[in-house]
């Protein structure tokens, strides 16, 4: 159990005390999550904790079993009482786990039956993140279990000053944001979930490039195909707000087209024949707009509709542009 | 949300203000500020900034507001949409 410190006696039996420092451990988990390593089994049992010497007055805090979440709820505490009930979100973070629902109105009655929270507590308030409210019904939760939902800030930094604020939320704290720094931890994974096909598209590639034109042609090829990726996955997420258009697919085409340039000057562009020209420049930035259409599902503010909406242009676009770039990679051959 | 704008005019968001007894939980739980309560009703005033994250349905006790809410990512939609005519997907879920 991460952060266990011992035992607190309560009306209902032993409750686990938790610390709100973060251990070097702690950190170099977070890491490796963040890098996706052991990701999805990155969580901790759900429950009631204590922080600090909680008594049945002090605050229940909600939050996920994702470690990371817990982590975050947990040091956001630091030097209060409060109790912190974790759900069973399957190691899944509060807003992922809101909108498939298992951060939610079942799991909430039933965690709070389940923990005899009723009896650990004389108040009846239940502080929940604001990213939460898309699973739970708050009314719902109320009308089987007596507790009222307060839904509290979207950032579990913020929760210090909800909490010494009378428990009263600000603009400020319910309004999303998406700074660089938020879109830079979210890099790594993006990367990593592209790996995988990134290898097996290089690999056939390669192959297929050496055979034609040899394998130092063929190394070039990876490399720019490599380079459209990044221009998708990284390039794209960080310049986010200065690359034009709403579009994602459009933003990544920009950020592919830019690479194309870039390797066309780099890799000596001016030798190639024209048919390896217009491959490269139509399928980098269909590639790059690929990956960064996909990173709307890590965004907070792409709607469901209008991802939609994009795929159905920017999908067969892509599939076009690879064919046509397939085609004249093929007709450079035997032209 | 500051800075961002993702497509306009694509929000299935509807709010039938006829049902709407104004207790102000849709201003509570959007996270981009769509709503607003005045006059014992809620309004919408923002609607081209909704993700259709659902929230604002979920709590809304009257049952006045409409949105069709779920994954909204590009491989989960490819997903549901191999999974719509019982293919096996390809990727994975954004957020699995």
């Amino acid at each position: 159990m991460p952060g266990f410190l011992g035992w607190r006696a309560t009306a209902v039996g032993r409750v686990a005390e938790i610390a709100t420092t973060l251990t070097f451990g702690d950190l170099l988990g977070r890491w490796k999550a963040r890098w996706g390593i052991g990701r999805m089994s990155y969580l901790v049992p759900a429950g009631l904790y204590a922080v600090g010497t909680p008594t049945a007055d002090d605050p229940v805090l909600v939050t996920a079993n994702y470690k990371m979440s817990y982590d975050i709820v947990r040091q956001a505490l630091s030097g209060r009482n409060a109790w912190l009930l974790v759900l069973e979100t399957f190691g899944i973070n509060v807003w992922c786990a809101a909108g498939k629902g298992t951060f939610g109105t079942d799991e909430l009655v039933r965690r709070i039956g389940a923990t005899g929270l009723a009896r650990v507590v004389s108040h009846r308030r239940l502080i929940l993140p604001i990213l939460g409210a898309p699973g739970v019904a708050a009314h719902e939760v109320t009308r089987h279990t007596g507790f009222a939902v307060l839904y509290a800030t979207i950032r579990a930094t913020d929760l210090p000053e909800y909490l010494d604020n009378g428990m009263v939320t600000t603009q400020a704290m319910r309004e999303q944001t998406f700074s660089f720094r938020e879109r830079l931890a979210l890099v790594p994974v993006e990367v990593v979930m592209a790996q995988k096909p990134t290898v097996v598209v290089c690999v056939v590639l390669f192959l297929a490039a050496a055979a034609a034109a040899g394998p130092v042609n063929a190394l070039f090829v990876i490399l720019a195909w490599f380079g459209a990726v990044l221009a998708g996955t990284v390039v794209t997420p960080l310049l986010l707000p200065v690359i034009p258009g709403p579009s994602f697919a459009f933003k990544g085409a920009v950020a592919g087209l830019a690479w194309s340039i870039l390797w066309y000057l780099v890799a000596g562009g001016a030798g190639w024949g024209r048919a390896t020209v217009g491959a490269a420049f139509l399928a980098l930035p269909a590639v790059s707009a690929f990956y960064a259409l996909n990173f709307t599902g890590s965004t907070p503010f792409t709607s469901r509709s209008g991802v939609k909406k994009e795929m159905r242009l920017a999908i067969p676009a892509m599939g076009c542009a690879l064919l046509l770039a397939g085609g004249a990679c093929l007709a450079g051959l035997f032209l | 949300m500051k800075g961002f704008r993702y497509l306009q005019h694509v929000a299935t968001l509807e709010l039938n203000r006829a049902q709407c007894t104004g207790c102000g939980r849709c201003v509570e739980v959007c996270p981009h500020g769509v709503f607003a309560v005045a006059e014992g009703k809620a309004r919408i005033t923002d609607k081209n900034a909704c993700m259709e994250c659902g929230a604002c349905a979920k709590n809304c006790a009257a049952a006045a507001i409409l949105v069709d809410a779920g994954v909204g990512c590009a491989s989960g939609l490819i997903n549901e949409w191999f999974r719509e005519r019982k293919m096996r997907g390809v990727g994975g879920n954004c957020c699995s």
